[in-house]
This record gives structure tokens, sequence and C-alpha cells, in this order.
């Protein structure tokens, strides 16, 4: 099988700032990898720099996305090939329809497989559909993109986007955060219900609560800009234990 | 400087990517008056209109007094001197009157209009939309003219209405804009030429949107088209006006001016779609769009709507404006405005209130990008009989990139001490965050732009009429092309 995601040795700054020094990660179909770590590890900036945010000057490593030079891609292609990241804080667009962004998106992405654009009344079906599947009020759906939307509204919103736009690698960039326990456990209910076989999802996260609800297979630490400990499941409950105070040991003896 | 910063200012450069889609010309033969401008040119004008001595006397009087003013010098503009001696008044294709039938119109003009998107042949148009095409200085075709009829709608060029409805026209011309009202308003009324004109008995909506399509071709010349549109007791009209220029090097100047009378319980809804040749990425050629618009609500309970979405032209100067006069009469401005490039646009409104109970609503959406200059200038006037006036004006400005320009001219001037008058305002710029989400889903930058300056501009454009509406969108859309990094 071919891994879906090749990170090798990422080394990206912001301004003069290096950020991450060095990130090795293998994603295969299938997968669910967690990315923990404490705050300014470099978590967000890695999440960032694989869709393609400006601001962010990759300095050296690769990154292959489904085999294909990730780096070389413009952030919308990209999100075209597969790529979504789910935002730690999605922005409100003003006068925009949740719906016609969404149909633009879709038929972006079917334009590049080389097909042909949903009709309307296809399009309005295969959207409702979804809504139901994530749970998604309809009264948010009449609003523009997030305008008007709580937090935890905002963050079901960017599952209900996953789930239209059936992306093969999710990033999903602390979805966790600012949810209570029950906006929490219906994100990851629609994070758990789009996983396949077929795709992989990243999920990153400060605190180890989501993944009471979403079984990774696979936890890394982040510490300093490198992945510093790699481990099963359990390796999340430890660091809910221990804080993170034991690796930053680790990192140090390692320098 | 940051690679960021560095790929900001590749894609301002390259703004020049933008094409103006209505930038052909037509290749037809095309009788013209001489240059320049005198009392001869003037007769001559109104002689090959076959003109009353009424018009010509208001001709002439209006070019007395155009000829004692000077250009306005306040609006936020760099105007370059214009050569009045320069300019053609009249031109129009050779042998032509007013085509009786369709199959009189040459087929030059008719593909002209085809590619513009405005078939004249009535089978093909709009559904429920009547058009005065005016090519130049005349109006070639008016369809659903004899439909109209029906309903006692006159709906025609101006030239026609003089003559076959000539005392209609001589109460009402002028009455609202007079001719000594602003330099081009003078210049206007003394070699004004096509334009459209509209009466609706008492009690009668309209059936149908009624549109004119106004379109510079030859080379040289100026437009002064004249609009007039009387809305009688009780009655509703709804009417848009589309424009368009091949791109050239040289300044067009269009002067225009529109006046709308609006009797007791009266409606005019009145909607712009100006897309004149805005000029090349360097600034070079483009209409210059010096347009008086202005309507009276007469009656009591008279409304007055006026809705505009100004991309094109070089220079903007241009304030539709509504007079109070009735008590209870409402006024509105839904106003986008886009520059890009060299672009300059100075234009707003003005809400006269003299009646009582009178309320008016102001929302403006002006958008820089390129080079561009964007000013948004409104007079709020509330006179001392006007009890309980009411006005709400809202005025946002987007600036796109770091070279443009934004600027507000509120005036308010209230001379009633029970007159409520709010003003709001804000200036935005396209945020990176909004752009990159869009991105993020996979729709690529200029068209994530598209959707968010539509999104900006929503609450004006759902004002328009639904099959311009569209037509407007992309129009913002297009405009926009390369104009963000």
């Amino acid at each position: 099988m071919k891994p879906i995601l090749e990170i090798k040795n990422l080394h990206a700054k912001v301004g003069d700032k290096e950020i991450l020094k060095g990130i090795n990660l293998t994603v295969y179909p299938g997968e669910i990898h967690a990315i923990m770590g404490p705050n300014g590890a470099g978590k967000s900036t890695l999440a960032n720099v694989l869709a393609g945010k400006p601001g962010y000057e990759v300095t050296e490593g690769e990154i292959l996305f489904k085999g294909k030079n990730l780096l070389e891609m413009e952030p919308h292609e990209r999100a075209q090939a597969g790529l979504f990241l789910g935002f730690q804080y999605p922005v409100e667009i003003p006068g925009v329809s949740m719906i016609n962004f969404m149909k633009a998106a879709v038929d972006a992405k079917r334009q590049a497989e080389g097909k042909e654009p949903m009709s309307p009344g296809e399009f309005l079906k295969f959207y409702r559909e979804k809504m139901k599947e994530t749970g998604l009020p309809e009264k948010l759906q009449k609003r523009n993109v997030n305008e008007g939307f709580s937090g935890g509204e905002k963050k079901r919103n960017e599952i209900f986007q996953m789930a239209l736009l059936q992306p093969d690698l999710a990033v999903l960039d602390e979805t966790d955060s600012g949810l209570d326990i029950d906006a929490l456990k219906a994100v990851a209910e629609g994070v758990r219900k789009l996983h396949t076989p077929e795709n992989a999802q990243l999920i990153i996260t400060h605190y180890q609560r989501l993944l009471d609800y979403i079984k990774p297979d696979y936890v890394h630490v982040m510490y300093d800009g490198k992945i510093v400990k790699s481990g099963g499941p359990e390796l999340a409950e430890k660091l809910e234990k221990e804080g993170y105070k034991w690796l930053m040991e680790i990192s140090m003896n390692n320098e | 400087m940051s690679q960021e910063l560095r790929d900001d200012e590749k894609l301002i450069d390259e703004i020049t990517s933008k094409e103006y889609e209505y930038g052909f010309e037509t290749e037809i033969e095309m009788e013209y008056f001489p240059k320049g401008l005198n009392e001869e040119i003037i007769r001559k004008i109104s002689e090959i209109r076959n003109e009353p001595e009424w018009v010509l006397e208001f001709r002439l009087k209006s070019y007395r007094i155009w000829k004692k003013m000077k250009p306005p010098k306040w609006p936020h503009l760099q105007l370059p001197e214009i050569d009045f001696q320069d300019l053609i008044y009249y031109a129009r294709p050779k042998n032509m009157p007013k085509y009786k039938s369709l199959d009189e119109v040459p087929e030059e003009i008719l593909e002209t209009y085809r590619k513009l998107g405005i078939p004249l042949e009535e089978q093909k148009a709009l559904a429920g939309v009547a058009v005065d095409a005016v090519f130049d200085s005349v109006s070639v075709k008016t369809t659903f003219e004899e439909e109209l009829k029906k309903h006692g709608i006159i709906f025609c060029p101006i030239s026609e209405a003089i003559r076959d409805y000539p005392d209609l026209v001589k109460k009402y011309l002028g009455t609202v804009v007079p001719p000594g009202d602003n330099y081009y308003a003078a210049l206007n009324s003394a070699v004004f030429t096509d334009g459209s004109f509209v009466y609706i008995p008492k009690g009668v909506r309209a059936p149908m949107e009624l549109s004119s399509y106004f379109r510079i071709n030859a080379r040289g010349t100026g437009q002064f088209e004249r609009t007039l549109i009387i809305a009688e007791e009780g009655s509703y009209v709804s009417y848009l006006e589309g424009c368009t220029a091949p791109q050239r090097d040289e300044n067009q100047l269009h002067a225009a001016v529109v006046e709308l009378i609006a009797k007791t319980d009266a409606e005019i809804k009145y909607s712009t779609v100006q897309n004149w040749y805005p000029g090349d990425s360097e600034g070079k050629g483009g209409i210059f769009n010096f347009v008086t618009k202005r309507g009276l609500c007469q009656g009591d309970r008279s409304k007055i709507s006026w809705t505009q979405v100004e991309t094109g032209s070089a220079i903007t100067w241009k304030y539709p404006s509504t007079v109070l006069k009735g008590d209870d009469s409402q006024g509105e401005f839904y106003s986008v405005a886009l520059t890009n490039n060299f672009q300059q646009a100075d234009t707003g409104t003005k809400m006269i209130h003299i009646g009582k109970n009178t309320k008016s609503l102001i929302i403006s959406k002006g958008i820089s990008a390129g080079r561009s200059n964007n000013t948004y200038r409104g007079l709020v006037e509330v006179k001392p009989g006007a009890e309980n006036a009411r006005n709400f004006s809202q005025c946002d400005s987007m600036l796109i990139g770091d070279r443009c320009g934004a600027h507000t001219f509120p005036y308010i001037e209230v001379a009633n001490p029970t007159a409520i008058v709010e003003h709001e305002a804000t200036t935005s710029k396209i945020s990176d965050e909004q752009l990159f989400y869009l991105q993020q889903r996979g729709i690529d930058e200029e068209t994530a732009v598209g959707m968010i300056v539509n999104g900006y501009a929503k609450d004006v454009l759902t004002k328009l009429p639904m099959e311009f509406a569209a037509e407007a969108r992309k129009l913002l859309a297009i405009s926009l092309e390369g104009s963000v990094g």
C-alpha cells in the first residue's frame, strides 16, 4: 500500500524564526494519527504548511501527498487533490452563503477530477444528506459562512464541510479547543463517521480528551519543532497523567 | 522584503491581466458632425432631429448658460483638462433615422447588441424586459413598444417623445435638473441626443422591466443622453440602464441627465449597471462618466429608489439624488462602486428632505483595488418644514492591496430639530484569512476574491432586478481579476 502522506525532514520558518526543525511522518490509508504537544511546539505550523498557508517558508525537506510534491501545489490545488484542513479559528465571510460556498468548493474539486459540476438539484440533495449525517442544525445553513456561529457551531461546520468534500487526508487543527463536552462528543462522532479504510486523519490536539472519543492508531508528540516521541494510544494517556515535562527532558537529552 | 510581500507586489502588477469583455468596435458607416461646439452645431443637432422651436430654444438657452460656467473643482479627482471644442457632438449610423422594423436595422448593429447579450429580436429577448437600444447619438430599436402601449405606457426614445408627445415632454423636461444646475447638466441640455422617455399612467404597474442599453461606438465623440421618467399617481415602474464602449486609447465623454418624477403614491425603481470602458492597466483611455441623475418625489407617499453597480469608466462623477417633496415620501440609494487600476470614482447621493415624515436610506459599498481612488460623497439635507424626517446612511469601503485609496465625505445639514439622521461607516481590507479559508476548500484565488467582494456587496446586489443581479455579480468578479495577492 502506498502512503497518503510522507513528510521528510521538514524545516519551516515564519519570518526569521525556524519553527519546524526536521519533521518526519508517514501516514497510510485507513490510519488515524494524533499529534500532541505543548503550546508553541509547532503543531499548527505543521498544519498550515501542509495546507499551503502564505507566510510560511519551507527551508528544507519535502512533503509527498499521494506521491506528488505537495510543496509545488497552490493551496486550492492541494484542497482539490484531497487535503482538508479543519481550522482552529474558522473565519466569517459576510454575505457569502454556506450553500454557495460549498457548491463552489465541491464543483472545483469535481472539475479538477475531470467531472461535470453538480446540477443545483443534485447538489441540494447531497448537501441535505450530509447535513443529516453530521447533525448540523438547519438554521445554520441559512446563514452566511460562519456568520453568527458559536464556537462549537463553527467546529461542527468544519466537520460538515469535510463530509461534503470527502478528503483523502483531513488535518484537524485543535478542533477540540474551546468546546464543551457535548460539542466535543458531536464533533468526535462526526470525525469518526467520516473515517474509512481509504482515507486518513491527522488530529492535532493539545489535550487527550478528544482521543477518548476518537481512537488514534498512532500518537506523536511534538516539542520544539520536532516529533520527539511516537507510540500507540497509550502514549496519550501517559501524557494526560504526567504532562509534557518528561518529554522536554528527553528532548534535551537528545541534543 | 519577504517572499510574501514580493508576491503581493507581483500580483498587484498583474492587474493587467484583466480584460474588458465589451471592448470590440462595430464596423459601420457613420455620419458625423464636425468637431466643436457652437450655436451652429446646436442648430444642426436640432434640425437633423426635426425638433420643434421650443426644444431649440431650450438648447440654446442651456448653451449660453454653459458658456458662462466652469467645470466643478471640488470632486476628489485628478481630472485632465477637457477640450470641448475637440469633441464630436453627434454621430449616427449613416442614412438612418429610427428603424421601423427589425428588418431595417443593419446586421452590424444587431450583431453588436447580440454580442453584448441584448438581443433586439423580441422573441429572443429576455422575458419580461423591454429594451431601448441607443447606439452613439441615436436610438436604433425599442422592443415591446406596442405591447406596453396597450397598458397606456409610453416607452420610446426621447426624440420620438418630443415629436409624438410634445406637451408631456415640454411640461417636465428640465424641471428636476434645470439647465443651469451644474456644468455637465448645462452641456447635456445644450447637446442632448437620445435617451429614453417613460410615461406610466395613473394606477398602472408596468408589466415588465423597462431598460435602456447605451453603447458608445464612434471615435472622438461624446454621448449625451437624456432620460425622463414620469410615474403618475399610484403607478409603478422598474427601469434599468446598462452601458458599454469599445476599448480605445482616447478618453471619451459621457455626460447624461436623468430626471424622474413620482406623483402621489407612485414608485420608481431605477437601476444602473455601468460598465463603460475603464481604460487600460496604465490608465490610458476610458470613458469620463459625468452624470446628473435626480428624482423628485413630488406626491405624498411616493418613492424613488436608485440602485447602481458602477464598475466601468476611467472617471465617474455622479450623485443620483432624490428630492423628497411629498409628505411621507421615501428615497433610497443602494450603490456598489468598484475601481481598479487607475480608475477614479467620486460618487454618492443627495437626499433632500422637504416634506413631513420623509424617509431616506443610503447603503454605499465602495471597493478599491490597484492604484485606484474611490470616494463616497453624500449629502443629507433636512429643510425646516421636514418634520420627523429620518435618514440612515451606511457607507462601507473595502480596500484590496495597499496602493489604492478610499475616501468618505458625508455632508449632513439639518434645519429641523425633530429629524433623526444616522450615519455609519466602516473601512476594511480583504482579509488573508478569508482568502485562505476559501482556497483551502479548493476555490482558486480569483474566484475567492470574487466571492468575498460579492458577499460584501450583497445588500446592494439583492436590490437589482433578478435578471441583472447575476450579470452584476459576474461583472464585479471580472473587474477584479488579478487584483489580489
